[in-house]
């Protein structure tokens, strides 16, 4: 017994030696320009830009592999900041405008389970167990992981539609093919 | 009763447009072309209408080419305008090829090449010139005596037509230096500017016209009503033309007054040459010019002070051309840095600080 | 008095003589008025009665919510028999909720506060909660609600109460009637004002155009010693407040500040009428004068409309369309907004219905820019519209911003003297709006983090509490082990 501990506690110890002396002179420089980046992302690791997460995303825009319009809920908004961080020209056909996006419960489906609850990253979500849910609509941010959560498919996504305060004259011409 | 709404106010237009600004400045050009084409015979006439034509040509060509509306492009008249302009400041008796080319230089590439109408940086009708001019010195720098139509040394329509079209040796015969040019000739050969200037055309001949040079810069006095006109129906304003002929006329007074041996003097540098032309016609070009006030007077100073340089220093003897395509360089600088004040800001864009008021 | 001049502007073809010898006739009550809760700039009001109430001429329908903000009240006593969602009498076309009120044709008045029988013995602050409750807002067109801009007199000191009488869009004379016909009212409104703001002085301006109004303001004022009445030169834009205050007092308020931080407050002259009902008699805000014009109008007319009367009652009092019409306008020409449905109901800020035909709109297709700089020389606030609008054709908002976008008070001068048909404040307006949109992305995206970071903070905070709950449970047990172990 007393071996078998006395065991592990030295693997322990050494294995941590050699972890800190490993942090203390392998450890990579966080990249700074990465780091920037990923400050100017939402930060709820959604992945509709196709990486893992926002961090991941930052790293590639930092090398240069990722298109600055892709995160999604970060809207035009942020491509538009990340593209003048990087010195590169927002092409607008590169970004898909899809207009701003809200989710949105279908009651008669929403069996209560709490899955899209907990996967919310933004608290957008209401509702406790075996209850009807239902979205916050000034708080989503349209990252979409509800929608796969949910298992009886009773979250979709809206676009969100114009109101008197939002609203704007279009620009000219936008109708017409010019 | 729904109505569907495509476009925010405001819901009235003043009765203005692109053609109504042309036709006023052709309008302008009217009074001086016709006595041009008077004081210098058939010739004179054809060459104005083989330039006009081909510009008009041209244009439309272009215009098909890159796939746009020819029909209500060409009605905005600024086409007609680039070949007039050029056919302006062409010799009177140029031959047809050498029109020609200048109008290809003028539309195709000073203007289409950029865009079409409003999108070019240089003006249309001095690139036209300027190309030919260094390509062709020779027929670019024959000007004639003039003749008027119905003088004995005026050509008969058909002789005209060899003149314009063929070539004819009565060209030579005719031939004689412009103004400027014979005082740049005489100073090269030794001559002080003091005396050649006795013997150059006096500044009655060089308003009225009555002696050789480009087509439009030798009837100063019709050219600058033209202008007065152009004023008074507000289609341009004074702030170019002062400033390059004010700045013109200050810098040949100020240093004939120093050297008349080596200087013209003010007034000599304001009616000789294109330099009311320029100044009201050439220089104002919507297009290439700034669009603020204070950015129109610096761009003028910059035209009055290059022509200066170019007539009294350079190898050509009229520089208002040059001087104005150099200056169109300059002119989305001028834009950018000048620029009215903004209300309630200082020069800067800062907002301005309250004088008063707070408690 | 001495006048400064002002910097650009225009001179459109005004056409008021279509109605400016129309003297101010009243509408009929219609039968059934529309009253959109927010007809002010500003929180919405809130409704305060339900469907099936009956109410009489002059009850709050809807309260104000907040401090920018104004009520709703009944223009005549009858039924509340719908509130929903309609069109609102906006260019958008977008639904407002809308009281819908059915006359009873008794237009029975309720009870009302009783009239301050000497407002100037009275505090400013009763003025002011006098005008508010009235539901007034500024008439020219802003609808800025009045006691907000009344109460400027706090952290100011004023001099001048300025009234705006210029009217400078074309084809409206609602103020030029009535100042000519309640020259009085509108005098007593403005020293009532004047009262509140602590501003010794009234200037009335009002542009050369007009001289009935002005002889008959004269003659309504000449008791008043500190009311003066001053002509100011024809000049779209004249009536614009910051234009308007420089070219009667000189002063040029600095970009981003209020005219009140250079001594003056500028209120509209039927503004200072409706004051004048609101105090002396305790009406609030029911109806406007509203200038019904242009030659698609059969008979064109002043009218005095009750608020929430739909657009088509007032087409059909004034005659109905005349032939082909291609614009149907609320306000002036150059500053009002397309309607897009004529069902829509006249609000606080319609000056006037125009009924525009092809000839009086003059709009062409839109040609190359050739660089004129007209719009640069007659822009009244100095700015470049020809560079603002290549910036926005490219998408390049953040750099028009820069140059002036947002000093822009889209007086639509530059559009409407462009020669290539430029629309030039369209690209504005969509330019404003479009960053607008951008700024509210922005703050989403520092909400969304902000969220992120604390949910994800509560989780750990969830976590660590786990983590301690099992490891006092661990060092329980084994405290329990020990205990078993010693005994």
């Amino acid at each position: 017994m007393l071996i078998a501990v006395g065991g592990l506690a030295a693997m322990g110890v050494t294995l941590g030696a050699l972890l800190g002396v490993a942090a203390r002179y392998l450890a990579v420089e966080a990249d700074p320009l990465e780091a920037e980046l990923q400050a100017m992302l939402p930060g709820s690791q959604c992945g509709q830009c196709g990486y893992v997460g926002c961090q991941q995303f930052a790293a590639a825009l930092a090398e240069g592999h990722a298109s600055v319009a892709a995160c999604i809920p970060g809207g035009h908004a942020t491509a538009e900041a990340l593209a003048k961080r990087l010195g590169v020209s927002l092409d607008a056909s590169d970004h898909v405008e899809t207009g701003p996006m809200v989710a949105f419960v279908n009651e008669d489906l929403c069996i209560g389970c709490l899955r899209c609850f907990n996967e919310c990253g933004t608290d957008a979500i209401v509702g406790a167990a075996k209850q009807v849910h239902t979205v916050i609509a000034d708080v989503c941010h349209a990252c979409g992981k509800c929608v796969k959560a949910c298992p009886t498919e009773a979250i979709e996504m809206r676009p969100v539609l114009p109101t008197l305060a939002t609203w704007h004259w279009d620009k000219p011409g936008a109708h017409t093919a010019h | 009763m729904r109505i569907a709404v495509d476009k925010s106010g405001p819901f009235t237009h003043a009765p203005t447009s692109v053609s109504r600004t042309m036709t006023l400045v052709l309008a302008a050009l009217l009074p001086a072309t016709l006595y041009d084409i008077w004081l210098f015979g058939w010739p004179a006439a054809l060459m104005f209408l083989v330039t006009v034509l081909s510009c008009v040509g041209l244009e439309a060509m272009c215009l098909y080419l890159s796939k746009r509306p020819v029909g209500p492009t060409l009605a905005d008249g600024s086409a007609v305008l680039t070949g007039w302009l050029l056919a302006m400041s062409m010799p009177p008796w140029a031959p047809w090829w050498v029109c020609f080319v200048a109008a290809v230089f003028a539309i195709c590439l000073a203007k289409h090449a950029f865009g079409g109408l409003g999108q070019n940086v240089f003006n249309p009708a001095m690139v036209g010139r300027i190309a030919v001019l260094v390509s062709f010195p020779l027929q670019m720098t024959t000007f004639v005596r003039p003749a008027p139509l119905g003088s004995a040394g005026s050509p008969g329509l058909i002789d005209s037509i060899g003149i314009i079209f063929g070539h004819s040796a009565m060209l030579d015969s005719l031939s004689a230096a412009s103004a400027l040019g014979y005082i740049k000739t005489e100073l090269s050969r030794g001559i002080p500017v003091s005396q050649s200037i006795l013997t150059a055309p006096d500044l009655t001949s060089l308003a009225l016209g009555t002696h050789a040079g480009s087509f439009g810069e030798t009837s100063a006095f019709l050219i600058l009503l033209g202008g007065l006109f152009l004023i008074a129906k507000r289609v341009i304003s004074w702030h170019i033309p002062v400033a390059v002929m004010g700045t013109l006329f200050l810098l040949g007074t100020v240093f004939s007054a120093i050297n008349p041996d080596r200087f013209t003097p003010g007034t000599f540098q304001l009616l000789s040459g294109a330099t009311i032309l320029g100044a009201f016609f050439i220089a104002t070009d919507y297009v290439t010019s700034p669009v603020s006030k204070s950015g129109q007077l610096v761009y003028g100073f910059g035209i009055g002070f290059l022509t200066w340089v170019i007539r009294t220093f350079a190898g050509y003897p009229e520089g208002m051309a040059f001087a104005v395509l150099l200056m169109n360089a300059l002119t989305p600088i001028i834009d950018h840095h000048i620029r009215p004040r903004a209300f309630g800001r200082t020069r800067k864009g800062e907002p301005l600080p309250l004088n008063r008021g707070n408690k | 008095m001495k006048l400064f001049p002002i910097k650009g502007g225009i001179h459109p073809e005004y056409r008021k003589e279509l109605t400016s010898e129309k003297p101010i006739v009243a509408l009929p009550i219609p039968s059934v008025l529309y009253l959109p809760v927010q007809q002010h700039m500003g929180a919405a009001a809130s409704t305060v009665v339900k469907v099936g109430d009956v109410v009489l001429k002059g009850q709050m329908l809807a309260r104000g919510q907040g401090v920018v903000s104004a009520p709703v009240h009944a223009p005549t006593s009858g039924k509340i028999v719908e509130i929903a969602e309609m069109t609102a009498p906006h260019p958008s076309g977008l639904p407002m909720l809308t009281i819908v009120l059915e006359a009873d044709g008794k237009d029975q008045w309720a009870d009302l506060p009783a009239p301050i029988a000497d407002p100037f013995a009275e505090s400013t602050q009763v003025i002011r909660a006098r005008v508010g409750e009235s539901g007034i807002v500024g008439l020219g067109g802003a609808t800025f609600p009045s006691a907000v801009k009344l109460g400027l007199g706090d952290k100011n000191k004023l001099e001048i109460l300025l009234l705006n009488g210029a009217e400078c869009e074309p084809y409206l004379t609602c103020d030029d009637r009535v100042m000519r016909e309640y020259a009085a009212e509108v005098i007593d409104g403005a020293r009532i004002m004047a009262h509140a703001l602590g501003a010794p002085q009234v200037v009335i301006a009002i542009e050369d155009n007009k001289p009935q109004a002005t002889e008959a303001m004269r003659k309504a004022a000449s008791a008043q010693p500190n009311v003066t009445i001053v002509g100011v030169p024809v000049q779209y834009p004249m009536g614009a407040e910051r234009h308007l205050t420089q070219a009667v007092t000189g002063r040029e308020t600095p970009a981003r500040k209020l005219t009140a931080d250079v001594g003056v407050v500028v209120h509209n002259v039927a503004t200072a009428r409706a004051i004048h009902h609101a105090v002396r008699f305790g009406r609030p805000l029911l109806s406007r004068v509203v200038t019904v014009s242009g030659h698609g109008i059969k008979e064109p007319k002043n009218i005095e409309v009750p608020l929430g009367t739909p657009i088509n009652d007032l087409l059909g009092f004034c005659g109905g369309i005349n032939g082909q019409i291609k614009r149907l306008v609320s306000g002036g020409p150059m500053m009002g907004q397309p309607i897009v449905d004529t069902a829509v109901p006249v609000v606080k800020g319609t000056s006037g219905v125009l009924a525009l035909t092809g000839d009086e709109v003059n709009e062409r297709p839109t040609q190359p820019c050739i660089r004129c700089g007209t719009c640069v020389s007659i822009c009244p606030c100095g700015l470049v519209p020809v560079e603002m609008a290549a910036l926005i054709r490219n998408e390049r908002l953040e750099e028009a911003a820069a140059i002036g976008l947002q000093d822009c008070v889209s007086c639509g001068s530059c559009s409407y003297i462009c020669p290539s048909y430029v629309p030039l404040v369209h690209y504005f307006n969509y330019a404003k709006g479009r960053l607008n949109a951008l700024d509210r992305e922005r703050r989403k995206t520092e909400q969304t983090k902000a969220l992120v970071e604390a949910r994800n903070a509560r989780l750990e905070r969830v976590a660590q509490a786990k983590r301690d709950a099992a490891a006092r449970a661990k060092a329980q047990s084994q405290n329990s082990d020990v205990n078993k172990a010693d005994a």
